[in-house]
């Protein structure tokens, strides 16, 4: 009791909890309290997950870290179990530092109707949500807080957000519901069949033991499918997330795209294909095509974008097909650069929407044609900021963007044994067709807003050009997506310890 | 010190960073840093060559370090260096093209608006390539690779103002884009082929026999649709004569000097690979073959002087491809070499004649000899190297070249062995012929449009300043003599060939007299023709301009621009996008959007049943938009944190419904 590796985790998601709690009940005037105080929990609470990432054990190659166990609700067996390793530490890490760049962000920028106290209180609930899914081992414990993400995130489209808002957000929310509830079935199924426990280190334990039978693992694991792959969103239960994209507020967008859809991604590597070995092989291949249609289905919807943040909407369907074919792979290679795909993700997209709020700020408009070109002569800073993630996010070499997907193209050469190796080769193929569809959307959305002259009707207008207080929350990320690029290892060397664990059935004894 | 040779790369790596940060407050706007830093990495250069060229032993020079950067499941990434002869003398070209290139930049483009971003471009793109020239495995290569990529994106587009300039830059990255995805996935190929992404390691495994063939097959055909892109080879030529949209400076860098070059670096980097795999080889000579007549035909009917350059480019490009097809390893790579010298003092020539005149049209030039004598002189000097004068730069590479193909095709007495099918040696031999032929014509004819004759346009040419003209006199030397380092009248210890051989191998030039006779006689009647015909200036029938059918087909580009435009570009941007968005929106978004309407209703019906039976209201007023109409109304009164409760009351319902089961 009492000490930090016991505790650790508990403070990762009780502080912003602490932290929503008591900005909600601040009087309603106290509006620059809670842009601090905002700042300030999702402050102690990145350090809390950075404190984490330095006394973790990285020599340490086998299972969970911090982890810690109580009982919670006994009647089901089901506990309050939190831990991490190489998987869950990145996200954990990018959850709150994107949280606090938010926080940052929103200091100065709060969009309409205001309200920063409620928003500022919903965001630090989200991330109590988004960081219970990562440390989660128990199935109860992990189901709280995959719905708890849903409803702040809700709200937050559905009072900040666009014209379109209303339609939005209940799509998002009934979208994902519709998921979760196949997933709970699942997980019951588990609890029934794999001994009365909901804790996924044991469950992992049956599952590689062969204590579920093949007909069960396929029925369960189409259940954990379907709650996992709306909300990746996989190709074709994708179509709520440009919609709730386009309406949410920037830092809804930043957060929706940057932690809350890595948490399905997250589902497959940690709990669908450790549990159920033989659903995940039965399910690889047509994960793997899915995702491939992914890549290619996205960037074409991408071209046919008229509205710049739809586009990155769209853009985040295809890179997380990159993601999805890594796990599909089965293999070290192919869940590494997932995992790394997953962050660079996170770090390049959600720049990307913070760009996108920024620009629609000043513009009050997000469509292509109206803004008409031109920003580099209006607002050079924000014009290079907008060339350099989306270069970043066509997958350059020697940024963030490149590696996840390099390696999830080498990983599909040779997935795991027992998957059609013509056919992952294939996707391969697919998957590296795609690149080239992506590097011509983002080139062609730079042509049309950043290049050519500036429009007569923005003339004389006077925009203001990057600010100080967008900068600072920006830095971060910009760092990070060279320096990924540029050592990759910071992720691969973290990610790679959690191998064993969560590959363990398809790893060659 | 080839053994820091990753300095060389570090260089303009920090200068890029400096003068993008720091540019516009420093000396020079940023421009002295990228030149110092350039000169710097030129010494070292040169400290390598040196190193080369002192070694002496049975075994080729070479140097190998590195540093892991991945290493995870099945693999090793390791940021290297592999300074071998052929390594050493790409940095003694990268180094002296860059830096001749920055200092000729700081007068061409003086004034000009995005002068120190210009500069901190040419500093990443140095660095690009001296990555590729250092690598010492295929990622890292392809980090450099794609660097470039990037900055002759930004570069083509530097007058992104105008649209046909960012199109030319958006055409040029997808293009070679097109191919880096046969290079990437070659990687992977070769990477399960030797687990393993270094050229030393992939080279001793194949030629220890430890890979199947179709392994190398595979990988040798995919890394080779990198070099088809990035080299503009035919079918991916297209971008290249495009690109001249960048300032002119930019392209005798990147669009003739080096980066267009890494291709054929990329090949002769893994030669022995390709060696073993004759369907590479066989491809390759076919595909050189019609990239360096088609591209010479196209150049014989431009106007604008920097096109022209830019399809002889393609068409060299594809000599010295032709050249590797046909085992001509040291041939094809002292083309590159020679090719750098002279195309890049073209470039620069032609670039100090549009500052001149303000135009790229020839038609608007002429008579420039009497206001430019610098510039001429240096030009006619490129000209000459590049038409294949007896003695000059090309000269000697062409006729290492003809000598290969025409042993590959079985004509010849060598006994060597290569897998190049003797039809395809053929095939390249005949082409390389007739594309001498050609490019003596053009290039004589480019050159008496350019100078001889009477001044045409309504300028007033002036000689160009000091920093312009310097930089062409530096080039002037290797594009007259270089090609000695691999003629027969080196002694063999100083012999470019024995410089860069790898393991083993080391060819000493020849001196074939029935060579020598098709080089000489092909280039002197080239020069000859074309100087009877525009020696005197423009005549007023351009003959190239006035060949009917085949006038139009050159000048349409053989409509293959027009082709993938038409039948792949626009379909896929327009069309096919359209059709996959109609398709998310109304067949993929369907059955959310039903189900959702479908809930919509059946709240309406319960909402009114509640309000007709319970309330026994019945009025029009109070329609739900949505089925959280009413939850919204509430949340605009600002009942927010009443929600956020009924969230945790209905959480720990869940765990009550649990804990009660």
């Amino acid at each position: 009791m009492g000490s930090w590796h016991d505790w650790a985790l508990t403070l990762s998601v009780l502080v912003p909890l602490i932290g929503a709690i008591v900005i909600a009940i601040l009087p309603s005037a106290a509006e620059q309290a809670a842009k601090g105080l905002a700042v300030a929990f999702s402050l102690v609470t990145f350090l809390v997950t950075l404190g984490i990432l330095f006394t973790y054990k990285f020599g340490d190659h086998a299972g969970f870290q911090f982890e810690l166990s109580r009982r919670w609700i006994t009647v089901v067996n089901s506990n309050y179990h939190l831990g991490i390793d190489g998987v869950a530490l990145p996200l954990v890490v990018l959850t709150g530092l994107l949280t606090l760049l938010c926080a940052i962000y929103s200091v100065k920028i709060i969009p309409a109707p205001g309200k920063a106290k409620a928003l500022l209180s919903l965001m630090l609930l989200l991330e109590v949500g988004m960081m219970g899914t990562f440390i989660s081992l128990d199935l109860i414990l992990f189901f709280v807080f995959w719905e708890l993400v849903l409803v702040p995130m809700y709200f937050m489209i559905a009072i900040w957000g666009g014209p379109n808002r209303s339609y939005a957000s209940v799509k998002f929310f009934l979208y994902t519901l519709f998921g979760s509830a196949f997933m709970l079935l699942g997980f019951l199924g588990l609890y029934s069949n794999g001994g009365h426990t909901f804790d996924m280190v044991e469950l992992a334990k049956v599952g590689a033991a062969g204590g579920f039978t093949q007909n069960f693992q396929y029925i369960a694991y189409l259940g954990l499918f379907l709650g996992f792959a709306i909300k990746v969103p996989m190709w074709p239960f994708h179509t709520w997330l440009p919609d709730a994209h386009t309406e949410a507020p920037t830092i809804g967008s930043v957060l929706l795209a940057g932690i809350m859809l890595k948490m399905g991604t997250y589902g497959f590597i940690r709990i669908a294909n450790p549990i159920m070995p033989a659903g995940a092989r039965a399910f690889a291949p047509y994960i793997g095509i899915l995702a491939v249609i992914a890549i290619i289905y996205g960037a074409l919807c991408c071209l046919a974008q008229r509205e710049i943040k739809r586009m990155i909407a769209f853009s985040s369907v295809g890179h997380m097909g990159f993601v999805m074919l890594g796990v599909a792979t089965l293999t070290p290679t192919g869940t590494n650069a997932a995992v790394f795909g997953m962050i660079a993700h996170g770090v390049i997209t959600g720049m990307l929407f913070f760009i996108v709020g920024s620009v629609k700020e000043r513009y009050h408009t997000g469509e292509i044609a109206q803004i008409g070109g031109g920003m580099l002569a209006k607002m050079p800073y924000m014009g290079s900021l907008l060339t350099f993630v989306a270069i970043a996010s066509l997958g350059l070499p020697g940024l963030a963007g490149f590696w996840g997907e390099i390696y999830a193209l080498l990983a599909a050469f040779n997935p795991a044994p027992g998957l059609n190796v013509a056919l992952f080769r294939a996707l391969m193929v697919g998957g590296a067709i795609g690149t080239i569809l992506t590097a011509g959307y983002f080139l062609w959305l730079l042509q049309r807003v950043n290049q050519g002259v500036v429009p007569e009707r923005w003339r004389k207008e006077r925009f203001s050009d990057v600010m100080g207080i967008e900068l600072a929350a920006w830095t971060p990320l910009l760092v990070l997506i060279l320096a990924l690029g540029v050592y990759p290892r910071f992720i691969f060397g973290i990610t790679d310890t959690a191998m064993k664990t969560v590959l363990a059935p398809f790893l060659a004894k | 010190m080839a053994d820091n040779a990753w300095i060389i790369a570090a260089l303009p790596l920090a200068s890029f960073f400096v003068i993008l940060f720091f540019g516009k407050k420093l000396p020079g706007k940023g421009a002295y840093v990228g030149i110092g830093a350039m000169a710097a990495a030129l010494v070292m250069a040169i400290g390598i060559v040196g190193q080369v060229v002192a070694h002496t032993g049975a075994t080729p020079f070479a140097s190998e370090r590195a540093y892991d950067l991945v290493n995870f499941g099945a693999g090793t990434l390791t940021l290297g260096t592999k300074i071998d002869g052929l390594a050493a003398f790409m940095l003694l070209v990268v180094c002296t093209v860059s830096l001749l290139v920055q200092i000729y930049s700081t007068g061409y483009m003086h004034g000009d608006k995005r002068y120190t971003f210009f500069f901190a471009m040419l500093s990443l793109f140095t660095t690009g390539m001296l990555i590729v020239t250092v690598a010492d495995n295929l990622l890292l290569m392809l980090l450099g690779w794609e660097i470039m990529g990037v900055c002759s994106y930004f570069l083509i587009g530097h007058y992104w103002e105008e649209t046909p300039n960012s199109n030319a830059a958006i055409k040029a990255f997808l293009t070679t884009r097109v191919g880096d995805v046969g290079f990437m996935l070659g990687i992977v190929t070769l990477y399960w082929a030797t687990d393993s992404f270094k050229f030393t390691e992939i080279i001793e495994k194949a030629e220890s026999g430890r890979i199947t063939s179709g392994m190398i097959v595979a990988g040798t055909l995919l890394i080779f649709c990198g070099a088809i892109g990035k080299s503009a080879q035919f079918p991916l030529h297209t971008w290249l004569p495009d690109a001249m949209a960048g300032p002119t400076p930019v392209s005798a860098l990147i669009h003739a000097a080096t980066m267009v070059a890494s291709g054929i670096y990329l090949v002769a980097r893994l030669y022995p690979v390709f060696e073993l795999s004759s369907a590479a080889l066989n491809l390759m000579g076919i595909l050189a073959a019609i990239t360096m007549v088609g591209a010479a035909c196209m150049a014989l009917v431009q106007d604008d002087i920097k096109k022209v350059l830019a399809f002889s480019t393609v068409s060299q490009l594809a000599y010295m491809t032709g050249a590797l097809s046909v085992g001509g390893y040291t041939a094809g790579f002292f083309h590159l070499f020679t090719h750098a010298a002279f195309k890049g003092l073209l470039f620069l020539g032609a670039g100090s004649v549009i500052h001149a005149v303000g135009t790229n049209n020839m038609s608007e030039m002429g008579g420039l000899r009497r206001y430019m004598p610098r510039t001429h002189a240096t030009y006619l000097i490129g000209c000459l190297a590049l038409a294949g004068f007896p003695l000059m730069a090309a000269f000697w590479s062409k006729d290492e070249i003809l000598f290969d193909a025409w042993n590959a095709a079985h004509w010849g007495t060598a006994e060597e062995g290569v897998l190049t099918s003797p039809l395809v040696g053929k095939v390249v031999f005949v082409a390389a012929v007739v594309t001498a032929l050609m490019t003596a014509f053009y290039t004589t004819r480019m050159y008496c449009l350019t100078f001889r004759g009477t001044y045409r346009g309504t300028a007033h040419p002036h000689e160009s300043p000091r920093v312009m003209t310097v930089p062409l006199l530096v080039l002037a030397v290797p594009a007259a003599l270089a090609g000695f380092l691999n003629s027969p009248l080196m002694p063999r210890r100083y012999n470019f060939g024995t410089w860069i051989r790898f393991a083993g191998v080391a060819r000493a030039p020849h001196l074939d007299p029935t060579m020598v006779a098709f080089s000489v006689v092909t280039g002197l009647a080239g020069i000859t023709v074309g100087y009877l015909v525009y020696g005197a200036g423009l005549p007023v029938r351009d003959p190239t301009l006035n060949m009917g059918f085949a006038t139009k087909l050159f000048q349409n580009r053989f409509y293959v621009d027009e082709f993938y435009l038409r039948a792949i570009v626009r379909p896929v941007r327009v069309q096919v996008a359209a059709a996959s968005y109609w398709l998310n929106q109304n067949v993929f978004d369907a059955p959310p959007n039903l189900a959702g309407k479908g809930g919509v209703a059946a709240g309406r019906l319960a909402y009114s049943f509640d309000r007709n039976a319970i309330d026994g209201v019945v009025n029009g007023t109070g329609r739900v938009a949505s089925l959280f109409g009413r939850g919204l109304r509430l949340l605009q009164n600002g009942n927010v944190q009443a929600y956020a409760t009924g969230m945790f009351v209905g959480v720990v319902a869940l765990a009550v419904i649990f804990a009660a089961r």
